[in-house]
């Protein structure tokens, strides 16, 4: 126990010292997350204010042949830009961007618009650009509109109930609550918040292993009169004590964010307070233990620091697999699911973001899966920490 | 006093060490000579219980080290091939950290550091940063740290490699304090000459065993060589390929 404790002192004290270290546990992990998410939403809400509130531009050739159709879409708050182009010239306006969404009224659309048969209309946009297909999206749900009060028009003219062309009425009724739908953008801020906490602790994992054995200091270390259990403990103990710190950061981080984002105007609350970021912390705090263990396991295996920086980068990315499954599959919390650790605390953490209530046996199941885990991994690294081959 | 009875161990093929019996007593310096590959470090590591032998036992003041490990190990002060120390701790940290893992308190440490470094003229660096020592401080705060808990006999493993003239000088006077001091030192080495200036007693190794274990006198003599040098290739055979 001691041992222990001497062990996890020096490793603490002297990763205090180590820029690097400080650099990834306490800049790099924790802030890189909040202020890229931070980024993101501010984005979206700058994309969505565009989309309702600005005028549309749409190009529209050949506006002589639907003067109808042209005053319509202008008192629909598009903007129309009156010129003319061949189909091809309108093709190569909209693929060189000088145009971002052309509609063609072709020379024959007045004759077959007046005998009442399908008149022709080309909308030409670039689905591939995210921009532009919204506002395709929007004129042709304008012209849609335009279409079927014509219909309706026509019909009444021949004396047919207009409503006998409308079979159904579909009314939309959204049940996500301003918080469920928030989580759908903060979603991914789990992840940032496991990857922060195994950023913690990824140079002191590979500075304690992989460099004792490069800096040559770890045969004099092997040969005195302690337990190699407690002096791989202590190790990763004082990796769990930098993960910690980073998490910490990294919440703290979160909450900020938060405070400043106005995720209302997207019609989201998220309920990210300081007391939420508490929960999310003892959610976390069992995870901890595992990448400790997991990372120094793993970096005990290789020679050098640069091997271990290999090596460990793949490890970061194991407990970001769980998180895409569920976001492929659309997982929900269930008590099954609480045996997998990240994907286990994921779950947890968007429940509280969704104002969901937690079991507190799904929070007890996480927790002992992680740190049962953590332990097989401990007896692991312990076992291979008093093998012969650890002197490389 | 310290004990190699029988020592063997196979990597795979090849066998590093076979039957390997020598006695390094207490008051003298204990040469253990070969060239490199012939199995030094091996002997060593099994002295001081980082390698478990296939056959045979070492004994650290009679404690078998494979039996009672830690008991034997407290009894025993090692500078091993790799020396290597903490560059973000200072070398007094480095000297007390290593001690704490001996299990001294506070109380006992400061002293024992005091006298080392009186001992070994670290005063003008003993509370710098190890980033950025010369090899001699190097050499001298590994040194202070394997002798920290004060043991009666100290291993070391090639110390004298990578060192310049300076610090070879250093080391040769800090290892004769030790035998004056009446310990046992035992260190490997592939320079004949540095054992030649050093020690009492040279067990020489080739090829895994040990082929000749005497003072400097009697090699001299029982080969009939003329010089320590010619006793010494005699013992090998040219094929070992001494420096």
């Amino acid at each position: 126990m001691r041992t222990l404790l001497t062990v996890f002192t020096k490793e603490f004290l002297e990763n205090l010292r180590d820029r690097r270290t400080l650099i990834s546990a306490l800049l790099f992990g924790p802030l890189f997350g909040p202020l890229l998410f931070g980024f993101m939403v501010s984005r979206m809400l700058e994309q969505s204010v565009i989309q309702s509130d600005v005028p549309v531009k749409l190009t529209i050739s050949g506006s002589r042949y639907a003067p109808g159709l042209a005053r319509y879409l202008e008192t629909r708050d598009i903007k129309l830009n009156k010129q003319e182009l061949s189909e091809t010239q309108a093709r190569a306006a909209v693929r060189g961007g000088t145009a971002e969404v052309v509609l063609l009224v072709p020379e024959e659309y007045p004759r077959l618009f007046g005998a009442a048969a399908p008149a022709p209309l080309l909308l030409i946009a670039d689905s591939a650009d995210s921009q532009t297909r919204k506002i395709a999206d929007r004129v042709r749900a304008i012209l849609g509109a335009y279409g079927s009060g014509i219909a309706q028009l026509r019909l009444q003219m021949r004396g047919v109930n207009p409503l006998l062309a409308v079979p159904v009425a579909v009314n939309d009724v959204d049940v996500a609550t301003p918080a469920g739908r928030a989580v759908v953008v903060v979603g991914f801020m789990t992840y940032f918040v496991l990857f922060a906490l195994l950023m913690g602790g990824l140079y002191l994992a590979i500075d304690s292993t992989a460099g004792e054995r490069e800096r040559g200091s770890l045969e004099a270390l092997l040969s005195l009169p302690v337990p190699r259990a407690a002096l791989v403990g202590g190790k990763i103990l004082a990796t769990c004590a930098y993960m910690c710190i980073s998490l910490a950061l990294s919440l703290t981080a979160f909450v900020c964010v938060f405070h400043f984002v106005p995720l209302e105007r997207l019609g989201m609350s998220a309920n990210l307070g300081v007391e939420t970021a508490l929960i999310f912390f003892a959610i976390c705090l069992p995870f901890v233990p595992l990448g400790a263990t997991l990372m120094t396991l793993v970096a005990s295996f290789t020679r050098t620091y640069r091997e271990a920086q290999t090596y460990l980068t793949t490890v970061l990315l194991v407990p970001t697999l769980p998180i895409a499954f569920a976001s492929i599959y659309s997982l929900r919390t269930k008590s099954s699911l609480m045996f997998i650790p990240s994907l286990s605390q994921h779950l947890l953490m968007t429940s509280v973001l969704k104002d969901e209530a937690v079991p507190m046996l799904d929070v007890l199941v996480s927790a002992a899966a992680s740190l049962g885990l953590a332990l097989l991994l401990f007896v692991l690294t312990a076992r291979h920490w008093r093998r012969e081959t650890m002197l490389g | 006093m310290i004990e190699a009875t029988g020592l063997t161990k196979r990597f795979g093929s090849i066998e590093a060490a076979r039957q390997v019996s020598f006695v390094a007593r207490d008051g003298e310096i204990t040469g253990l000579l070969g060239a490199n590959g012939a199995g030094k470090s091996t002997c060593l590591r099994m002295l001081y219980g980082v390698l478990t032998p296939d056959a045979g036992k070492a004994c650290i003041d009679g404690i078998d080290i494979g039996g009672e490990t830690s008991k034997a190990r407290a009894h025993l002060g090692v500078l091993p091939h790799a020396a290597g120390l903490y560059n973000n701790l200072t070398a007094r940290e480095n000297i007390h950290y290593f001690g704490a893992l001996h299990g001294m308190g506070k109380l006992l440490l400061e002293p024992r550091t005091a006298e080392l470094v009186r001992a070994l003229g670290m005063q003008s660096f003993i509370d710098r940063r190890a980033k950025g020592f010369s090899q001699g401080q190097r050499i001298k705060t590994a040194l202070a740290r394997a002798l920290v808990h004060d043991p009666g006999n100290v291993v070391l493993d090639e110390p004298t490699n990578g060192l310049d003239v300076m610090a070879i000088r250093n080391l040769r006077d800090m290892l004769t304090d030790l035998k004056a001091q009446g310990r046992c030192v035992l260190f490997s080495s592939h320079v004949m000459q540095e054992v030649a200036a050093l020690c009492d007693r040279v067990v020489i190794i080739g090829r895994g065993r040990v082929l000749a274990d005497a003072t400097l006198q009697e090699i001299r003599e029982r080969s009939g060589a003329a010089s320590l040098e010619e006793a010494f290739l005699r013992v090998l055979g040219d094929a070992e390929g001494l420096s």
